[in-house]
Formats: structure tokens, C-alpha cells, sequence
């Protein structure tokens, strides 16, 4: 099925315009490289065997009377040479790739480039709550985020194990209770692209989505110094919002979020509040 | 209408949990199909006990079929509940499919809590009881018969194993007109299905359900591996041993290993939710990714579990339909044990996701691509088995063909899924769905069909009907390519698995297709049933009671179709592999032996079902905190276990006399009909007897 995805790919297929196939950062455009080697590695794989079955089932019918029929015939060292050796080696092959890629698009590994734009990412029922620890500020279901700058999304949950992901950005990673996952991504290009929780949590789950927002620079700083200034601040109606299970329809931005606020989530959730002590963050 | 009703006998149960209650409530097209579901259950097991009262045969269900421990009855029944649960399963896929055609910027005609449970029975029941059950009926059925054993090596515990599994499919289908089934998939992770989350009853049916059928499928593991190990006939060393047996051999040891992990992983869970535990939960020191682990250290052996069954069943099936020895039998059994062992080493791939480094990830990338080798392997000993042979296309071997060049597409996504990078971009999306029923429909239940379509003959003494049987396989096929190619394509587009409405309008083309496909594939299970009715209404034109209507190649072809009780008059002695069909070759595989003496077979036993119907009333009692009755199943239980070790009589004696006159009546059938040429296979001249292909 690779294969007839190329040409509906070409042929502009509306539906992949949605996925990593229309890559808009360094991450999803680098898996979606990976995608394109791997499946032609792995057309030499499939190839043989759609060929060989129907040629050699049909030709060895019984009703061809014009082949050999060797019903003793059960082994043969060259053949065994053939089923084992090349499949092992395309297997060598597609495991050193596989270490290679595993390592450069590790959800962990700051993307090049200095200074990552850091976000905090909070997912509760049925929404996401993206925090700005350097301008204290949060939005509900947006997350805004510079062209051209690495940010590096720091998550948690306070309710089920979810999963977040932006197809056209990068993969996934499970938000959990208590603890904190990272994912580092870019945008390349400004634009809206989708996001949304991917691990079933109940009712909510189809319309969990956000939008990210990849604005150029100048603006976003422009967006955040504004919002710091004007948004309403945080306060204990925020925190109850995100304690019960109900979507919100509107996009709000908040200000003055308290320093520490998302250790404090992990906290209350029964994780290490400090960054150092958490085995799986760095 | 709310409250509990009684709470004293029926613990947390409400009026309201019953769906018909709901549905009078709030008349919504959702809750009219759960009240309509549910009012199925009641009246088709209204309508069997009717048709069992009317006809008569209540005693004859009990004497000879559910108290029985004769192993091919035994196998029989797992197989008929297989198909029952298959129906089930097939339809709710039908309904999502549905669903999601029609939920596209649309709210649908299902809620999502509707959804939520149809997915998670939908999994529930095609692992647990349909695969699990039908291969194990197939098992029990062929594994004696392939070694020359005249039962499994613990007819009682057989009998339990599949009281248990019928037991856990009883709960599910009581969860369809008592209450509701859990939202949290098959996999049921926590904390979501923990007491936090989760409180109704429907993670309780789902850890009930699973608890009870993975005990009957330890049992059934056990009791396989220990028939293998110990019952084989005079030669028959594990190197001559058919395909079938060395790869339900691997099954079992994988029961016996992996299905523990799940029972300590429900059970744990249990603890959480009925006694304050917290294993799972998001406060005070639980861990989610514990049970991430142990449920997927069972969940990567049972993709191996279900599949190795029906690769043995491939091998039998294209050798026989090749007239050929099967091609590379060492190096077969050489990737089986390979791919068995290796299946323990993959798990951490169910959750690349999960926040482990990068390490981590890559070595379990690596052993799963790694299996990718010995499965490569057994797909080219089939098409070399079948090189410069003399194939026939029957139904069997259709799915077979069917089964090559489909599974090798799910073979190479599996590889793309294994590569960590982009398995970031599959996991939990619909490209991941398209994955696994990539690899479970051509391999599992293609190949349990063509074991359906191969064995039955034998099992019941005539011939399925092929027409149908065509006409079944090209709708399974077309509708398996037409409901899952474009989940691939959906996945590729970032859409999220699970989902029960849609916001994307660039979807819909490919759910439309979807949609069709799935209706296809209900219509594959409708021609299965008419390929049955027609079947049986035209049994006297297909009979092949002489046993041999294929020209089989091990042991279970040289007895009479259906076989005696006891199979084997005389236990056979196996020189060399593939016994029978050489024997053809070399004279008359059919002399009877010099005398009979008696046999004794296992005695039939209520104590079986009983404790089938206690472990339910158990189950039942928990899911409903009716402690009552959850004590009295587990007392019921440990009764009639207690029990058993005081019947003395646990056999019972064939005498010669019958048994003469028994092989007499089949020996007369198999030399009163003419030999029959692989030509000639599928007409009404099969009578069971073949002609010997020169070699």
C-alpha cells in the first residue's frame, strides 16, 4: 500500500495534505524523508512475493499438463541461501537506518539552533493548556509559536494518559499524570496547523484539537508582550477549568501565570515537582 | 428510575442500567440500536432454548456435547463460539464504520460513549473470543489426530478451558443487556479505566471478562504443549511432526508464558478498582506505564499466538493442495521457534510514545524488524512448496494465495511502525488500525477459514459447499482491501484512531470507501452462513465418509470422517513424515490390524460446565457487587473442583466388539468407493478416497 501512496501523493491527494506528507517543519519534513527511504527499501521486499505467488500458483496448476511435476522435491541450499541471506540483509540495512533516525529524531534532542522558545503543555479534559514560562503567559487550545525558531514543548497531564500531536510539525508523545515528556519541534513556514490528542479519554476525545499558530518572529513577540499586558490574568477560575471535564469553545490567553505553576501540576499529581529528579526529563 | 434497586441481592444495579430502560428514556438512534442489541441477546437465546424444547434435544445437547470431554467435540464448540462472537464483533465493526462515513462535521447517529464501547468490545471480542476460541477449537481438534493420540492430555482441564472462555464470552454478551462495557479499548489502559475515571461497570465487565477467558487459554496451553510432549505415537519424533503441530506446539508455549502477565495485569488492576490499590492509579506512587508494560508483555506473544496457529495451517494446506512435500520443513520449523522466542523480545513497540530515550526505542525497533526475517522465510517455503507442483485452487487454498500476497503489505507497514521516527507520526492513528487487521484478517482469519474449510469434511463427513465458499472468500478479500487501504491513507493523514466524529471533509472519500468495504465483509459473513445451510442441505451429495477427500498427508486423513470416538483402533506407528500419504503410495494404507482391543475414553462430565457457570456467576457478582453471588461462584467453583477428585470412574470402556463393528462399517465404505483422481476433487465423485499421484 506505500507504493500507491506516492502517486496519490503526486497527484495532490487532498487527505495527505493533513499528515506529515505536507511537512511544515524540519522534523516531519526529515520523517517524511525517512518514510520515502524506507519505502523503497521495502518495495524490494514485497515485489517478489506479489510476483512470485500468482506466477507460480498459476503456472503449477494442475491443469497445465506442460510443467514439472517433482512432488519429492523439498529442499535446495541455494534457494535457502536466497529466503534467508537478502532478507536478513535488507534487515541490517533498514536496522542501521532505524539507529541513525531514532537518534536524530529523537523527541528529546533539542533541534539546532539556539535559544528554544520553551512551552509548557498541560492536558486535561478535554483541552490544552500551553504555558509560557518566560512571559508568564497561557492559552487554552492555541499554541503560538514563532517561524524559524526551535521550541521545545515540556508535557503533563492532570487527568488520563493522552497523546499529543501536530501531524504537519512532528510525531507524538504521551502526556501522563505526574510526570514529563518532551517533544522539540519547528515550523518552517507560518501558517495553522492542527493538533490534537491522539490516545482515547473519553467523550471529549474527537474534539480535542488545537490550533498551532506559526507566526514570523516580529509578530510573535509583538502577540506575547501584548498578551502579558492585556490578557486577564490567571487566576483560580483558570485552575478549576482545567480540574473539570468540559471542552472549551473559545481560545482564551491568560497573564500573570505563577512562576512554577506547571511543577506544581506535576506535584499535585503525585510526580517530582523539580525538573532534576524526574528520570525521563533532562 | 434511579437508585439501586434491592442493593442488598443486586449490589450497585439500577434500573437505568438496563439499555431498554435507556432507550424508553431517551429515544436517540443510539440508544435504540443498544436497546435493540441487547432485546438480540434475549431473543436469540430465547429462540435456541425454544428450538432445543421443540426438537427435542436438550438431553442431546448436555449428554453429547456440552458434559463431553471427547477432545474433537471439545474443539468443536470452541469453533462455534468463535463464529458466534465473530458475528457480534463484525456487526459493531460495521456500526463504527457507519459512524464514521456519516459523523463527518456531523454528530452521527451514535454518541461517543456509544463508540467508545463498541471499539473496545469490538477488540475485546475478536481477540480474545473469536481468534482465541477458534484456535483453540482447531487445536484441540487436529493436534491429537495429526500425533495419533486418542485425546488431549487432560480431557477434564480441556473441558474447563473451554467453560472458562465461554464463561468470558457469556459476560460480554451480559454486558450488552446488563449494564455497559467499558469505553477503554481492548487494551484498557489506566489510569482512564481506573475507579478515578471510570467508576460504572464497564471496566469491571472488560477485567472479568479477560481474567476468566486467559485462564481458559492458560489451561488450553498447557494442555496442548503437554498432549505434544507426551502422546505423540510410536515415531513420531518432533522432526516428523506436521507443520500444524509444531506451530500450535509454539502457540501453546506462548499461552503458557504470556497469558500470566495479562491475568496479574487485570488483576491488578482489580485490586485498584475494588480494594483502594493503587497499582495504576495517578496518585500515591501508581504508574500507568506498568501496566503499559505488563499488558503488552502478553499483547506482542498473543499477535504471535494467533497467528502461528493459522501459518501451520497454511503449511498443511498448500502441501496437501500442491500434492507436494512442504518445501524447507526444517527451516520452517527453525523460523517458528524463531519467531516464538523472538515475540517475547518486542513489546516496548506498542509505546515508542511512552518518553523512553532513544536507545531504548531503536533495540526494540530492531528485534521487531528482526522478526520480520523468519516470517519472510515461511512465506517463500510456501510458494517454493507449491513451485513444480500441482496446485488446486480450492477454497482453502484461495485463502492461502489470499493470505501470501495480503499479509506481506501488513508485513512491511509493520516494518515502517517499527521504526521509531515514524512510528511518531502511526501510533494511535487509523494507519496503525489499517497495520494489525492488516496482518489478523489475512493471517488469523483467513487461515482459520481455510482450517474451516479444509478440517470440516473430516469433523462432520461431508464437503462445504464451494460455490459459497468462493463467493465467502472473494467478500472477505474485497472487503478487506476496499474497509482497511484507506485507513492507511487516513493515518497517513494524521487521523486519529478511535475517533467518533470527524471535522476534516477531506476524510470523506476514503471513509466512503471504508464504509463499502465493511459492508462487503458483512456480506463475507453472510455467504459463510448460507455456504453452511447450503452445505448441510446437500450433505448427502458431498459425503466423504472413507475420510480422505483431499489426499491428506498426515494422520488424521486415515481415519474415518468423522472419527470414532477413540480415533484410532490401533494407535498408528510413523516411520517417516507425511505417514499416510506415503503409505497410500506404498499399497493399502487401510488394512485393518490383526484384533481390537478395548479402549478406554474419557466419561463425560457436568463437573466442566459447572465450574464454567460458577466462574460467570463470579465474574457477574463482582461486576455488580453482588458479593453473594460473587462467593457463591468462587465456593461453586473450589466445589466442584473438590468434587472431580472423588469420581472414581472417570473412563470408559470401548469394548473390541464395538469397535470391530465400528471400523468394520468404515473399512466397508472406504473399499466400496472408487479412488478418485485430484481432478475430480470437487465433485460428487469425492466420496473421501483418493487416487495415488504417481510420483
Amino acid at each position: 500500500m506505500l507504493l500507491p501512496v506516492l502517486p496519490s501523493l503526486l497527484g495532490g491527494c487532498a487527505a495527505l495534505n493533513h499528515g506529515f506528507m505536507a511537512a511544515a517543519g524540519p522534523v516531519a519534513a526529515q520523517q517524511r524523508e525517512l518514510f520515502f527511504i524506507v519505502a523503497a527499501v521495502l518495495a524490494f521486499v514485497i515485489g517478489p512475493v506479489l510476483m512470485l505467488v500468482p506466477v507460480i500458483a498459476w503456472h503449477y496448476r494442475i491443469a497445465n499438463k506442460e510443467d514439472a511435476y517433482r512432488p519429492n522435491w523439498n529442499f535446495s541450499w541455494t534457494l535457502e541461501g536466497f529466503i534467508w541471506i537478502p532478507p536478513a540483509l535488507i534487515v541490517i540495512g533498514l536496522a542501521t537506518l532505524l539507529w541513525v533516525y531514532t537518534k536524530r529524531l529523537d523527541p528529546y534532542r533539542p533541534l539546532p539552533g539556539a535559544d528554544p522558545l520553551e512551552v509548557q503543555v498541560i492536558a486535561s479534559d478535554w483541552k490544552w493548556l500551553f504555558v509560557y514560562p518566560s512571559s508568564g503567559i497561557a492559552s487554552i487550545d492555541r499554541l503560538t509559536i514563532p517561524v524559524g525558531r526551535p521550541v521545545r514543548l515540556t508535557i503533563t497531564s492532570t487527568t488520563v494518559m493522552q497523546s499529543l500531536m501536530i501531524p504537519r510539525l512532528t510525531g507524538q508523545i504521551y502526556a501522563m499524570a505526574g510526570m514529563r515528556t518532551h517533544l522539540n519541534l519547528e515550523a518552517s513556514l507560518p501558517g495553522v496547523f492542527p493538533g490534537a490528542n491522539m490516545q482515547y479519554n473519553g467523550n471529549g476525545f474527537p474534539r480535542q484539537s488545537f490550533a498551532v499558530v506559526a507566526v514570523d518572529p516580529a509578530r510573535f513577540q509583538h502577540w506575547m508582550t501584548g498578551s502579558a499586558r492585556t490578557a486577564p490574568k490567571f487566576g483560580p477560575s483558570v485552575r478549576s477549568l482545567l480540574a473539570g471535564r468540559a471542552r472549551v469553545t473559545t481560545a482564551p490567553i491568560y497573564s500573570h501565570v505563577p512562576v512554577g505553576f506547571f511543577a506544581s501540576v506535576i506535584a499535585a499529581n503525585g510526580g517530582v515537582g523539580h525538573e532534576a529528579a524526574n528520570g525521563s526529563g533532562r | 428510575m434511579s437508585g439501586a434497586v434491592l442493593p442488598a441481592v443486586l449490589g450497585r444495579f439500577e434500573w437505568i442500567d438496563l439499555p431498554f430502560v435507556r432507550a424508553w428514556e431517551n429515544p436517540t438512534i443510539s440508544e435504540i440500536i443498544g436497546a435493540g442489541a441487547g432485546a438480540l441477546v434475549v431473543v436469540g437465546a430465547l429462540a435456541v432454548a425454544g428450538l432445543l424444547t421443540i426438537t427435542g434435544r436438550w438431553r442431546w445437547l448436555w449428554t453429547e456435547w456440552l458434559t463431553s470431554l471427547d477432545h474433537k467435540k471439545i474443539g468443536i464448540m470452541y469453533v462455534v463460539l468463535a463464529f458466534v462472537m465473530l458475528s457480534r464483533a463484525l456487526i459493531e465493526a460495521v456500526l463504527m464504520r457507519m459512524q464514521q462515513a456519516i459523523a463527518i462535521g456531523h454528530p452521527g447517529f451514535l454518541t461517543n460513549d456509544h463508540f467508545a464501547q463498541l471499539f473496545s468490545t469490538h477488540g475485546s471480542i475478536m481477540i480474545f473470543f473469536m481468534a482465541m476460541p477458534f484456535l483453540t477449537g482447531l487445536m484441540n481438534y487436529v493436534v491429537p489426530l495429526q500425533i495419533g493420540a486418542r485425546d488431549v492430555a487432560f480431557p477434564w482441564a480441556n473441558s474447563i478451558g473451554l467453560a472458562l472462555t465461554a464463561a468470558g464470552a457469556g459476560l460480554m454478551m451480559a454486558s450488552l443487556v446488563i449494564g455497559q462495557f467499558s469505553t477503554g479499548g481492548w487494551s484498557g489502559y489506566p489510569p482512564y479505566t481506573g475507579l478515578a475515571f471510570s467508576p460504572d461497570v464497564g471496566p469491571d465487565y472488560w477485567i472479568w471478562a479477560v481474567s476468566i477467558g486467559s485462564l481458559g487459554s492458560t489451561i488450553a496451553g498447557i494442555n496442548i504443549a503437554c498432549t505434544i510432549y507426551k502422546l505423540r505415537c510410536p515415531g513420531m519424533t518432533f522432526m516428523r511432526l506436521p507443520m500444524f503441530c509444531w506451530t500450535s506446539l509454539c502457540t501453546s508455549i506462548l499461552m503458557i508464558f504470556a497469558m500470566p502477565p495479562l491475568t496479574v495485569a487485570t488483576a491488578l488492576l482489580a485490586l485498584d478498582r475494588y480494594l483502594g490499590f493503587h497499582f495504576f492509579t495517578n496518585d500515591l506512587g501508581g504508574n500507568v506505564m506498568n501496566f503499559a508494560n505488563l499488558f503488552w508483555l502478553f499483547g506482542h506473544p498473543e499477535v504471535y499466538i494467533v497467528i502461528l496457529p493459522a501459518f501451520g495451517v497454511y503449511s498443511e494446506v498448500v502441501s496437501t493442495f500442491s500434492t507436494k512435500l512442504l518445501y524447507g520443513y526444517t527451516s520452517l520449523v527453525i523460523a517458528t521457534m524463531t519467531i516464538a522466542v523472538l515475540s517475547f523480545t518486542v513489546w516496548v513497540h506498542h509505546f515508542f510514545t511512552m518518553g523512553q530515550s532513544a536507545n531504548i526505542n531503536a533495540a526494540f525497533g530492531i528485534a521487531t524488524m528482526a522478526i520480520g526475517v523468519p516470517t519472510g522465510v515461511k512465506i517463500y517455503d510456501w510458494i517454493w512448496t507449491m513451485f513444480r507442483g500441482e496446485v488446486r485452487f480450492t477454497v482453502p487454498m484461495l485463502y492461502s494465495l489470499a493470505f501470501m500476497t495480503t499479509f506481506v503489505i501488513g508485513g512491511v507497514t509493520g516494518i515502517v511502525l517499527a521504526i521509531p521516527p515514524l512510528d511518531y507520526v502511526f501510533h494511535n492513528t487509523l494507519f496503525l488500525v489499517a497495520h494489525f487487521h492488516n496482518m489478523l484478517i489475512p493471517g488469523t482469519l483467513y487461515g482459520m477459514l481455510a482450517a474451516y474449510n479444509y478440517w470440516f469434511p473430516k469433523a462432520f463427513g461431508f464437503r462445504l459447499d464451494e460455490r459459497w465458499g468462493r463467493r465467502a472468500f472473494t467478500c472477505w478479500v474485497v472487503g478487506f482491501y476496499l474497509a482497511f487501504m484507506p485507513l492507511y491513507v487516513l493515518g497517513a493523514s494524521g487521523m486519529a484512531r478511535r475517533t467518533a466524529e470527524i471535522f476534516e471533509p477531506d476524510f470523506r472519500p476514503w471513509l466512503y470507501v471504508a464504509c463499502g468495504g465493511a459492508f462487503i465483509l458483512l456480506a463475507a459473513l453472510g455467504s459463510l452462513s448460507v455456504q453452511l445451510w447450503v452445505s448441510v442441505r446437500d450433505r448427502d451429495e458431498t459425503r466423504v465418509t472413507a475420510g480422505d477427500p483431499w489426499d491428506g498427508r498426515t494422520l488424521e486423513w486415515s481415519t474415518a470422517a468423522p472419527p470414532p470416538e477413540y480415533n484410532f483402533a490401533v494407535l498408528p506407528t510413523v516411520t517417516r513424515r507425511d505417514e499416510f500419504y506415503e503409505g497410500k503410495r506404498d499399497g493399502n494404507p487401510y488394512s485393518p490390524p490383526v484384533r481390537y482391543d478395548r479402549i478406554e475414553v474419557p466419561r463425560g462430565s457436568i463437573l466442566g460446565p459447572a465450574i464454567g457457570l460458577a466462574a460467570m456467576s463470579c465474574g457477574f457478582g463482582l461486576v455488580w457487587h453482588m458479593w453473594w453471588l460473587a462467593g457463591l461462584g468462587l465456593t461453586g467453583a473450589a466445589a466442584a473442583i473438590i468434587a472431580r477428585s472423588f469420581v472414581r470412574r472417570t473412563d470408559r470402556i470401548i469394548s473390541p466388539g464395538e469397535i470391530e463393528a465400528i471400523e468394520r462399517r468404515w473399512l466397508t465404505a472406504v473399499h466400496e468407493h472408487r479412488p478418485i483422481s485430484r481432478e475430480l476433487e470437487r465433485t460428487r465423485a469425492n466420496h473421501g478416497v483418493a487416487e495415488a499421484m504417481p510420483t
